[in-house]
């Protein structure tokens, strides 16, 4: 069941949902911080994540339909999308335990990166390190969810986000190309959240093109470049994109233009940047002007939510790394473990 | 007798028909043409793609993450190398993701020299493809085998690489597949696509063929011996073989020839017992010989039966060139040829322990 069932005709003219989309937006942010905190401190070898695009993010978790099957959406996020799967209903400890690669972590086992999530019973299918090989991979998921769709069975359809510098990648051009076949277009969602830098490298000194959208609208495909800053316009934006696809079982297309304020990852330092503007500053002072909110009831919720990330960090300071003896577990999936043939198996 | 690329053709049949594969794709896979060898001509899930082997690999990822049973073709392994990452991320899906996304794949792509293929017809994959963790890894040198492995790959919930000889592909088999028909020409007439007007309309009849796999890791002994043992794959099993005829016939010895079958996980059981018995091995395959696969079979060798060898182990394989270039001397002097594979064992054979 998707959480838009529980939206409001016109959600940002009402206060309960613009105080939840808020509160989601703060947890993500203090979880961020959190993992960031810890990879300072020991708990955790590196950190990479997208604290600037919760606007964004929190809008993906609520519109996607959660659920395992072609019948419900896939998600193939990437290393900004912490908050996406936070906002679906994750655990917040969920996340702190791949941060600090315990036994206990749900994604991957202690196996991999903070924030490459994996959770197959929402369709959220493994997040990698390879920037972009996500837009090759997702036109599969949309093919059988296409399929679905021409028996008449119930089908979701397929998200794939990156971000801009990505784009560079044959595999982004893969996308377009295989999303549009004609007379096989696919029921997809691309999203580009746009924050103008590869690591340190500005996207106006490596790319030409004046909007990534304009690649998309070349293979007719519909296509937005949206202020992913503002709940309600990237909000509005989403909605229109699941809706035409959902209709017409064709691919849509969205440029989110997103800050970022704590830098690309622990490796430049994940200072925060005040020279971005902030979602959630952005948010509460829309929240305060409504008189929605007061300045010590947002205080309280930020509070809240670093109660939360600081009590799940606690929770889990005893929790063992992986046994050593499972690290082949899982290398195929009848149960050998690979290795060297007559010595390992 | 079936050719291989029929047996592959009759195996895509037996998987669309029984084993539940959804999708055979790649370039050319479809109708009009079949597959650029023919193997994919008459079956019912077959499409083509754009040329781009990176979107078809990411392809089967993703209708394997959605539950379809792909098989994808790459339509020649010369190309399949700009999708390693890609062939990375599905061998390591289900272990990053501890277990919860196992992806039951099968990619096909005809490999090896020895049709005067040129820089980018001729390349091995052997090699490289032993180092795709997570995958298994077959190269069948029989029509039967390519059936058996097949149906196996198809079976097999990881990802599965068949690699087919390109040289072999037309090659007849000396063993029935079960359900083929016993003519040549009928089994011509049932399944072959015709050529010309004649194709448009055309329907293939099908033989009721048996579920028959060759399992994947086990190797076979085609040519049993007590003087020397040849491990090898491919093409090179039957020039093996050839060599071993002849050296029997002057009385040097009975070669043992073993055909892995499977790159990995590779029958190390059948190699092992083999060296104990012969003391005497040759490690042969085409591709480049600079870390090739058979050397790690031998650093095997050396490291668990040193004291059992009773002559220094040997690798024979392609040359560390740039590609097989097309002129046939420069083709021969790339990749063991049968005089390389005779002096080679003679050698073996002789050494004086």
């Amino acid at each position: 069941m998707s959480e838009t069932s529980r939206v409001p005709a016109q959600p940002f003219k009402d206060k309960n949902f613009c105080l939840s989309y808020f509160r989601h937006m703060v947890r993500a942010r203090a979880l961020e911080e959190r993992l960031i905190k810890m990879m300072r401190t020991g708990d955790g070898y590196f950190w990479i994540g997208g604290p600037g695009e919760e606007a964004f993010s929190v809008a993906l978790g609520l519109q996607a339909r959660k659920g395992h099957g072609v019948a419900y959406d896939f998600l193939h996020l990437h290393y900004r999308s912490n908050p996406v799967v936070l906002t679906m209903g994750a655990p917040m400890i969920d996340f702190l335990r791949q941060m600090k690669s315990t036994a206990l972590d749900p994604f991957s086992g202690g196996r991999n990166f903070v924030a490459h999530i994996s959770k197959k019973e929402w369709n959220v299918v493994p997040v990698t390190s390879t920037i972009e090989t996500q837009y090759a991979v997702a036109p599969g998921t949309a093919m059988a969810q296409r399929r679905a769709r021409l028996k008449g069975e119930p089908a979701g359809v397929t998200v794939v986000v990156g971000g801009d510098a990505g784009t560079a990648e044959g595999d982004f051009a893969s996308s377009l190309i295989w999303s549009t076949r004609p007379g096989a277009e696919l029921p997809i969602l691309l999203i580009v959240t746009n924050n103008k830098f590869g690591i340190s490298t500005p996207a106006e000194s490596q790319h030409g093109e004046k909007n990534i959208a304009d690649r998309a609208r070349a293979f007719g495909i519909s296509a937005q470049v949206v202020d992913g800053n503002t709940p309600e316009k990237i909000w509005a934006a989403l909605e229109t994109a699941f809706d035409t696809i959902r209709t017409t079982g064709k691919p849509y297309f969205l440029e989110v233009m997103v800050s970022r304020l704590h830098g690309h990852s622990s490796s430049s330092g994940a200072q925060r940047t005040l020279d971005e503007p902030c979602c959630i500053d952005a948010f509460e002072k829309k929240l305060l002007k409504n008189a929605w909110i007061t300045e010590k009831e947002i205080e309280e919720l930020k509070q809240a939510a670093h109660l939360e990330a600081q009590e799940a960090h606690d929770q889990i300071k005893g929790e063992p790394y992986p046994e050593a003896s499972t690290f082949q577990d899982h290398t195929f999936a009848d149960g050998k473990r690979g290795g060297v043939p007559g010595r390992d198996f | 007798m079936a050719n291989m690329a029929q047996a592959v053709r009759m195996a895509l049949h037996y998987g669309e028909k029984h084993l539940g594969v959804t999708d055979i794709f790649g370039e050319d896979v479809g109708p009009p043409l079949g597959g650029v060898f023919t193997c994919t001509q008459g079956l019912k899930t077959t499409w083509n793609t754009p040329l781009d082997e990176r979107g078809i690999v990411g392809a089967a990822i993703g209708l394997a993450l959605a539950g379809q049973k792909p098989v994808a073709e790459i339509q020649f392994c010369d190309y399949i190398f700009n999708t390693i990452d890609l062939l990375k991320l599905a061998g390591n899906n289900n272990w990053a993701s501890n277990g919860q996304y196992p992806l039951n794949i099968t990619v096909m792509t005809p490999a090896g020299a020895g049709i005067h293929g040129s820089i980018y017809h001729s390349h091995s994959f052997d090699s490289w493809a032993s180092r795709l963790t997570g995958w298994k890894v077959v190269m069948p040198s029989t029509p039967r085998d390519a059936y058996g492995l097949m149906l196996s790959a198809i079976e097999d919930p990881n990802p599965v690489l068949v690699m087919i000889p390109k040289a072999l592909m037309r090659v007849k088999g000396e063993e029935l597949i079960p359900g083929e028909p016993l003519e040549e020409k009928d089994l011509k007439e049932r399944i072959d696509a015709p050529l010309g007007e004649a194709r448009k309309g055309w329907e293939p009849r099908w033989p009721e063929l048996e579920f028959a796999p060759t399992p994947i890791g086990e190797a076979k002994i085609v040519r049993p011996g007590n003087s020397a043992t040849v491990v090898t794959y491919s093409r090179h099993v039957f020039l093996a073989m050839k060599v071993a005829d002849k050296l029997a016939a002057e009385g040097l010895g009975e070669v043992e020839v073993i055909d892995l079958r499977t790159i990995y996980p590779y029958d190390w059981a059948a190699i092992s017992r083999s060296v104990v018995k012969t003391g005497r091995v040759l490690f042969l395959n085409e591709d480049t010989e600079i870390t090739n696969f058979g050397e790690h079979l031998l650093r095997r060798t050396i490291e668990e039966h040193y004291y059992q060898l009773r002559a220094r182990p040997r690798l024979l394989a392609g040359a560390h060139v740039p590609g097989i270039g097309l002129a046939p001397p420069l083709e021969e002097a790339s990749v063991p040829q049968e005089h390389d594979i005779e002096r080679e064992l003679r050698a073996l054979l002789t050494e004086l322990t």
